[in-house]
């Protein structure tokens, strides 16, 4: 680990400025993500601005009938809110099935969406890592690559983004807060936050240097059923094969609207689309949920250790529908 | 649950001390943190060490460039191969004798060589351990790479059969004509499984703070075992032994990783000597998975061949494992098949394929852990090819004596252990026929398997004290590494001597105190224990002499050989004294005596009968019918395993394996990369092992025993028997619930995807 100044922000405005000034400057959170990539120098800010003890650590209703989480509130206590577990399930699940009760109690909101991929190459810092180091290669492509992404990769960089609780937001259409150093601030759209990695996997963003999250709007719970279902190769404390989050309303035996995003397979929580256009209408049957899995992975390309994934998504897929359909 | 059909006072024990649930007599201390590991001790003006690995696994540093790292603040020595303390050479791949492997030199830093990946090549000593880290980073190394050797199953061709196996076995045994056997039977199985590279992954890493005090070396250290390591920083060092104290008082686990000096120990003691000041150095979770030892990977061959009523006519296990290039280790894998069936054709060999990787070393239950996870796998396949159940089967082939060696089993009550598991797991319940058992979306499996480990007992001595105020002390250099050492060995004393444990102190961990064994093999509580029990029977003879001939002596005269030590008293025929009161009366400097007992294998009763413990695991799983996934239910043991000394530190042994067990079929994988040679998943967060979520309701029954082979208390090793078979029963329960074998471990849900039938929503 280098050695860094460290400042704590007195506000949200001035946080981001003080990022803003110095290139080098980054903004800790909960910093269970970014001390553990500045041990190992992945990560090696010269200058912190700890922005943990920034007042934006409330929940509170929005005149929409929604919910403003804070960017500090701290991923138990969100998990926790009366609030979110009755109007939003599936959140409070995807909280519950990431990391430990002791991470959880110390990550953030705002780093939680932040949080940097698994790839065990970006860890080592001997190996070619486009996303580490600009142009130095992708060891994953060719390599151990059985988390890897199977949506959305590209020959640069075939990372995941490791995070449960922005699937679950992605589902959710969550909205994300921003302001920056000058004090204006925008809204983006949580599918627009991430991006894809293309030729320039460092970029994982839409962010700006020294912008900074305050808070993400959950709009008024939609109707149906929700339901998160992490695959993983432990019971608790592993990161996501796959996972599913779906929200299924039913009239009838028909399927009103279905709302499905997928976790462990792409740099970004994963919209299914093209499924949720085919399910709205379709009887609520096997054969329905089979054929949206099937279209929300037709695109997937396997990197040979994670060909398993394309089969195990469709699959997790099909039984999450049937599970958010089951008393919907 | 734990059951002990142990009664509590057996036939020796007066004091009923033996055989008692007491808790860990150190558990106090560490639940509120005043036990003292390794890096937590501090001395006057410690530095702290943190070293940089090599970027390579093979090549050679073209050149090394400290001074940015010399210049940053605090920092007090960058030691690399160019200036670091002259050391022996490495030497050979192969020790000319066993023990050698243990106390050889290991020098670090030694050379511009790379011989595997993150291999020490620098220190980095400073006032603080941040600022020691941060100087690491600043070290620009270029090194001349060559390609080498990452990959086992693509060099099998040039495999070598070794000397002999780890722990001095044959590395081949052939009885009968196997392979004549084999094709002229009518009911056969062969069946290649893999098992992975894994890691021990103890709770503390591996941590020395060294300091010199004029030419003494004292060594604060992790280490199960202290003699071993003595030796080695003696030997690197090129100092005599007299001059090297190691001390290791509590050890946050060790599993077989800790039985040699790692380079935080070399390099602490040279940094140390070179800044004349106190080092410290603990190597880094990542670190350890390169620099202190794994269990290596193989490639397993299992054929067995049976008459039509399910009599084995055929054995044969073929290992082909992962070694070292520039140190050979070959974990006695095939080993345990020479002992457990009955077959009068039988063929076990070890190969070994040299890779460009740091040595494996002893990773708890080495041979059986992986060795049974592939046999007994193999039993549970000619059981369902035969339309036998596995149990039946088992029984079928017991052998009356030691199958290989022809000697009599001290004790096996193998089929007893089976048939009361049945019993007691509701073995009925299993449905024959794989992928039939469903609830709800959950297919349900049982599986079992048998499980042998040698006794193995190890020489040691141990030194047992009474003061004037009848305070007993025990001193070894024995270790408890999280076991219960401290508490069994405080119990023999108590039942030896006839006094409350509370009047027992028993001190470990620090080489000045006679030597043992230490902890490892499971061999710690037989052989610490009967030598301290030798060393108490020693010291009541000298309380007995004394007594009889001493003036101030209430007994003296007493004319008898009848004597007794117990409730704190001393009993000469018909009189009696207290211990206390007696020995200020007659010696009040107290009293002293050593006892000792000589390893095993040169024993007559270890020539004359063949000692295992053995067991039965059994396991019942469930697995998601959608994505694979494995969850445990439960898992019951039952154990012949002598005597059991402390059924509650006994039991933690045998569910701490059983979890292992779980580990190695469902998760314990280190990858290594065949491009590069590292292990790619070096941290906790991608290398798994089971979490709390993941460990059912476990179940221990020790069954009765004593044996009278293996040493006065008729106990036998533990620490390890709960690993053996047990994974094979969890493979087992796997394909009894889906009818999907997977002979590649761990099973994880993406090999049993392919086969998972889509069942209708
Ligand atoms: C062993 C382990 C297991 C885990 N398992 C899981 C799992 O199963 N599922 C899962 O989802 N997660 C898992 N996690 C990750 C965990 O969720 C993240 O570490 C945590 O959410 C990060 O939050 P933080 O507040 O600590 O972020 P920090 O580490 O403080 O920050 C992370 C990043 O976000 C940036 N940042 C933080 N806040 C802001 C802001 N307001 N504006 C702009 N930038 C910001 C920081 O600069 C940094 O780059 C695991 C972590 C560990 C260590
Ligand atoms: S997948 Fe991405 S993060 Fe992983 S090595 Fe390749 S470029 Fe780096």
């Amino acid at each position: 680990m280098q050695s860094f100044t460290y400042e704590r922000a007195a506000s949200a405005e001035q946080a981001a400025a003080a990022v803003a000034a110095r290139p080098d400057a980054k903004f800790i959170s909960g910093g269970t993500n970014l001390l553990d990539l500045m041990k190992l120098e992945i990560e090696r800010p010269a200058h912190l601005v700890d922005i943990s003890r920034l007042p934006l650590d409330r929940i509170e209703e929005t005149a929409a009938g929604g919910l403003r989480v804070g960017a500090q509130v701290r991923n138990s206590d969100l998990a926790a809110d009366p609030r979110v577990r009755s109007r939003y399930p599936m959140l409070t699940q995807a909280l519950l099935a990431g990391a430990s009760g002791q991470i959880r109690n110390k990550a953030s909101t705002s780093g939680n969406l932040l949080q940097r991929t698994r790839c065990p190459y970006f860890y080592d810092r001997n190996m070619p890592c486009n996303k580490r180091e600009q142009g130095s290669g992708c060891a994953a492509l060719q390599g151990f690559n059985r988390m890897h992404a199977v949506l959305g990769a590209s020959q640069a960089c075939i990372a995941v983004h490791p995070s449960d609780m922005a699937v679950a937001m992605a589902g959710l259409d969550a909205r994300i807060e921003t302001i920056s150093p000058g004090g204006e601030t925008r809204t983006i759209p949580i599918g627009d936050l991430h991006r894809l990695p293309e030729a320039t996997p460092h970029v994982e963003t839409v962010l700006s240097h020294g912008e900074m999250i305050v808070a993400v709007t959950l709009p008024p719970p939609p109707p149906g059923r929700q339901v998160y279902r992490k695959v993983r190769d432990r019971a608790s404390y592993a990161f996501a094969l796959v996972s599913v989050a779906a929200i299924v309303e039913k009239s009838g035996d028909r399927i009103r609207s279905a709302r499905i995003a997928m976790g462990g397979v792409a740099a970004k929580p994963w919209r299914a689309t093209e499924a949720e256009r085919m399910l709205a209408g379709a009887a609520a049957s096997d054969g329905a949920f089979t054929d949206a899995a099937e279209a929300a992975l037709a695109g997937a390309v396997g990197h040979g250790d994670n060909d398993f994934k394309i089969p195990l998504a469709k699959r997790t897929m099909r039984h999450t529908l049937a599970a958010a359909a089951e008393s919907a | 649950m734990t059951e002990t059909k142990t009664s509590n006072r057996s036939r020796e024990t007066r004091s009923g001390v033996i055989g008692r649930p007491f808790d860990r007599i150190d558990g106090p201390l560490k639940v509120r943190g005043d036990a003292t590991y390794a890096y937590e001790n501090t001395l006057e003006g410690t530095a702290f060490g943190y070293i940089l690995g090599a970027a390579v696994a093979k090549g050679r540093i073209a050149e090394i460039d400290t001074a940015e790292a010399e210049r940053a603040p605090a920092v007090l020595l960058v030691m690399t191969h160019r200036n670091a303390p002259a050391q022996p050479d490495f030497g050979p791949a192969v020790m000319p004798t066993v023990p050698e492997v243990f106390t050889r030199a290991r020098p670090a830093l030694n050379s511009e060589r790379v011989r595997y990946y993150d291999e020490p090549v620098a220190l980095v000593v400073a006032e603080t351990f941040e600022a020691a880290r941060a100087a690491a980073g600043l070290i620009k190394v270029r090194y001349d790479e060559e390609p080498g050797l990452y990959d086992l199953p693509g060099h099998v061709a040039d495999a070598y059969a070794p000397k002999r196996t780890n722990a001095g076995f044959e590395t081949d045994s052939v009885i009968g004509d196997f392979e004549s056997a084999f094709a002229a039977a009518p009911v056969k199985v062969d069946a290649t499984y893999r098992t992975p590279f894994e890691h021990h992954n103890p709770m503390e890493p591996h941590a020395t703070l060294a300091a010199w005090l004029g030419n003494e070396l004292t060594i604060h250290t992790s280490a199960q075992t202290l003699a071993n390591f003595r030796a080695a920083v003696a030997s690197t060092l090129r100092i005599p032994l007299e001059r090297v104290r190691i001390i290791s008082p509590f050890i946050g686990g060790g599993f077989g990783s800790k039985l040699i000096a790692h380079a935080d120990t070399i390099l602490a003691a040279l940094a140390a000597q070179v800044l004349q000041r106190p080092v410290k150095i603990a190597l880094t979770r990542q670190q350890m998975f390169a620099n202190a030892g794994h269990r290596a990977e193989m490639i397993q061959q299992v054929r067995l061949s049976t008459d039509t009523d399910g009599r084995l006519t055929g054995i044969a296990h073929d290992v082909w494992s992962a070694t070292s290039s520039f140190e050979e280790y070959c974990e006695q894998t095939a080993v345990f098949a020479r002992s457990l069936y009955a077959a009068p054709n039988r063929l076990t060999r070890h190969r070994l394929v040299p890779l460009d990787i740091n040595r494996g070393e002893w990773m708890r239950s080495p041979g059986e852990a992986p060795g049974m996870l592939a046999f007994e796998c193999a039993m549970d396949e000619l059981a369902e090819r035969l339309g036998l159940d596995p149990i039946e089967l088992r029984i079928r082939n017991e052998p009356a004596q030691d199958p290989e060696r022809g000697v009599p089993f001290s004790t096996r009550n193998l089929v007893a252990c089976m048939e009361e598991g049945a019993r007691r797991f509701g073995w009925q319940r299993r449905n024959p026929t794989p992928g039939s058992a469903r609830e709800g979306r959950n297919l349900i499996g049982y599986g079992m398997a048998a499980a042998i480990r040698p006794n193995y007992i190890g020489a040691a001595t141990a030194r047992v004290a009474i003061d004037r105020d009848g305070r007993v002390t025990a001193r070894l250099d024995m270790t408890d590494i999280g076991t219960g050492s401290y508490t069994i060995l405080t119990q023999i004393a108590a039942d030896s001597l006839g006094v409350p444990i509370s009047s027992i102190k028993v001190e470990l961990g620090d080489s000045r105190f006679p030597r043992t064994a230490g902890s490892g093999g499971s061999w710690g509580a037989a052989s610490a224990g009967s030598a301290l029990h030798n060393a108490c029977t020693a010291l009541k003879q000298r309380i007995l002499d004394a007594a009889q001939s001493s003036e101030a002596s209430p007994l003296r005269g007493a004319n008898t050989t009848e004597a007794s030590f117990a409730d704190g008293e001393v009993r000469l025929g018909q009189r009696s004294a207290s211990l206390a009161d007696l020995v200020r009366r007659i010696a009040p400097d107290g009293f002293e005596a050593e006892g000792s007992v000589a390893a095993g294998a040169a024993t007559q009763s270890y020539k004359a009968f063949s000692q295992h413990s053995y067991g039965a695991h059994f396991a019942e799983i469930a697995v998601d019918c959608d994505t694979g996934e494995i969850r445990m239910r439960r898992m019951l043991a039952v154990m012949g395993a002598g005597r059991i000394l402390n059924p509650k530190t006994a039991r933690s042994q045998i569910i701490g394996g059983m979890t292992w067990g779980i580990g190695a079929a469902l998760m314990e994988q280190t990858v290594l990369d065949p491009r590069y040679g590292h292990f790619v998943n070096h941290d906790l967060a991608e290398y798994h092992v089971p979490v709390n979520g993941d460990v059912p309701q476990m179940e221990v029954v020790f069954l009765e025993e004593h044996d009278d082979k293996a040493n006065p208390f008729g106990a036998k090793g533990i620490g390890e028997l709960g690993v053996c078979g047990a994974g094979a029963a969890v493979a087992n329960a796997i394909y009894n619930a889906t009818g999907v074998r997977v002979r590649e471990f761990p099973i994880t849900l993406d090999k049993l995807l392919p086969d998972l039938p889509v069942i209708a929503i």
